[in-house]
């Protein structure tokens, strides 16, 4: 930065985070953010069957987690839908994003309409409506369902950084590649799905946290044979089993924070192009 | 494609035959527009008068029981519950949005004015709760709200801790409300006031303008969009919350969807349910449309996906 500009900024900080409890504030916020996370990670290690009673530390509920078959089976579950869901999402999301840029105005508008939808109606209206419609149709519940309905709202998150990736691609080589005689394959598979690999990458693994975290759907459309961890971990709840809970939710909350890492990082990507 | 290729526009970068979105289209028409077209088809049956779905016979009596209740000796009476239920839902998303906006407006602005490194890490520490669980940050939420939790805790320490309830009441809803959904507030906020400039806001001082003067008259007007869309965000999918109403309200404190699930699990009334569904659905596409056309109209850019 040149010496010119570094003054203003400065004052420009100075000014602002003098804003009367702005500061304040966002301390607060930030760590209240994390507070109610962090005591479900504290109590996960609390040797007392009453999970807010500290009696010692111990390492019991997460050995209860591993060897609880019905929590392992509702773990495969969410596997199985999560990896399928994602992959059709992903590639899903991929054909929306490339074949949308060539569009009408009118079809744009109406495919975005859809796209969105997902994100903006309340996930109980479209678990419910999926729930009459699978019936109707006999659709049986159970893994296919689910598979089906996730992939549904997985796709507009898969769709957000393959869209933030293509946005920003330089159009020099897709000239350079039309002038040397590419056809539209050539370019798609040479020089479009290498650039956007980050981002379909990252489009996936926030698929996979959606999909993997995803209770109000996977509760009406799961049946009785496959049920998932969410739908399994609130049945828990109920039944008030809580230092088990509090042991299986720090496991999942390392896990979307690891995805959301990967997510950061690959984001970062673009920058260093 | 003539044989002499014409020198076409450039077009747009990785711009590919608009087929390859059509597998996503149709997908999307079969699961996503067709369930909810059936469920307008549901509202309009009939409940069986065994077991659970619909009986294909037509009628409009899911509508009527949101405002009439029919009693044991073949009376009906105006029914006040369900539009309570209305009420609650959108009185409950209304006092969330406040609090997320006066609380995520100073975050956002704060983290708009720190030095870029740390502006990264401030909004990956806002994004990351975003992607975790509602159903393990709204458990996490009742934990902290409990009576043996740390703050009930902390007040029978102090000594005035034996009335203390607030779990199972309408405010432990509203906090987990504005718990899970702040993020949502506080990322469009952001990035508008991440593109404002704040040489206004200087501009401002120097003019001799008081520090709330500028915020009133310059700052916010200047980050109106991500306002818009922040209310927006936690709004339209606030009134529409089943898992905050159910863990933290106790089933005391219904919103629509905790009514609609009922409807859908034990009270076996899919029809009603889907009404209420409708409903819910109604209002949604009109506040999204109330936000997006009444946007255009005063030529400020919001993006709500």
């Amino acid at each position: 930065m040149s010496p010119v500009t570094t003054s203003r900024p400065r004052r420009r900080l100075v000014n602002l985070s003098n804003f009367p409890l702005f500061r304040g504030t966002s301390i607060a916020v930030l760590v209240g953010m994390y507070l109610p996370l962090l005591l479900v990670v504290f109590y996960s290690f609390n040797q007392n069957r009453l999970a807010q009673i500290w009696t010692g530390f111990s390492f019991k509920w997460y050995d209860f987690v591993f060897h609880n078959d019905d929590i392992l089976r509702a773990l495969k579950n969410s596997l199985i839908v999560a990896v399928v869901a994602t992959i059709l999402s992903t590639l899903l999301a991929l054909g929306a994003a490339l074949g949308m840029l060539r569009m009408a105005r009118s079809g744009r508008v109406f495919a975005w309409g859809l796209l969105g939808a997902p994100l903006l109606i309340p996930e109980i209206v479209l678990a419910v409506g999926t729930l009459g419609f699978f019936l109707t149709i006999k659709v049986p519940l159970g893994h296919v369902a689910l598979i089906l309905a996730h992939t549904a709202f997985c796709i507009p998150f898969a769709l957000l950084p393959i869209r933030a990736r293509l946005a920003g691609l330089d159009a020099a080589p897709f000239e350079a590649a039309t002038d040397l005689g590419a056809n539209e394959w050539q370019i798609l598979r040479r020089i479009t799905l290498p650039l956007l690999a980050p981002g379909i990458l990252a489009g996936a693994l926030l698929a996979f946290a959606i999909s993997l975290d995803d209770f109000i759907t996977s509760f009406f459309i799961a049946g009785p044979g496959a049920t998932t961890l969410p739908v399994y971990i609130f049945g828990m709840i109920r039944s008030n089993v809580t230092p088990a809970v509090n042991a299986l939710s720090t496991l999942l909350l390392i896990f979307s924070a690891t995805l959301l890492l990967a997510v950061y990082l690959l984001n970062r990507i673009r920058r260093s192009d | 494609m003539s044989k002499v290729r014409a020198p076409k526009s450039p077009g747009r970068p990785g711009q590919a035959s608009s087929w390859l979105a059509t597998p996503t289209l149709v997908f999307l028409i079969l699961v996503i527009l067709l369930p909810l077209l059936i469920t307008v088809v549901y509202s309009f049956l009939s409940q069986p008068s065994l077991g659970t779905g619909v009986k294909w016979v037509f009628s409009t009596d899911a509508y009527r029981q949101i405002f009439v209740q029919e009693k044991l000796d073949g009376t009906t009476a105006f029914d006040t519950r369900y539009l309570k239920v209305l009420w609650n839902s959108f009185y409950y998303a209304g006092i969330a949005t406040i609090t997320t906006l006066l609380l995520g407006i100073p975050v956002a602005m704060w983290i708009a004015t720190r030095p870029v490194r740390f502006r990264a890490m401030l909004v990956l520490a806002v994004t990351l709760p975003f992607w975790t669980s509602v159903l393990i940050r709204t458990y996490a939420v009742r934990q902290i709200l409990d009576e043996t939790g740390p703050i009930g805790g902390f007040l029978k320490i102090i000594g005035v801790g034996n009335s203390y309830q607030i779990l199972y009441t309408p405010w432990a809803t509203i906090i987990g409300l504005t718990y899970t959904f702040i993020p949502f507030m506080i990322l469009p906020v952001y990035a508008s006031a991440e593109r404002f400039d704040f040489r206004y806001a200087e501009a401002g001082y120097d003019l001799g303008a008081k520090r709330w003067t500028v915020l009133r008259r310059i700052v916010i007007p200047g980050i109106r969009p991500g306002i818009i869309a922040g209310i927006a965000l936690v709004f339209i999918p606030g009134l529409g919350s089943f898992l905050q109403p159910d863990m933290l309200g106790g089933g005391k404190t219904n919103m629509i969807a905790n009514v609609i699930a009922n409807n859908f699990g034990q009270a076996r009334n899919w029809p009603f349910g889907s009404a209420l569904s409708v409903f819910l659905l109604i209002f949604t596409v009109l506040f999204v449309l109330m936000v997006t056309t009444g946007v255009r109209s005063r030529g400020d850019q919001v993006r709500l996906i």
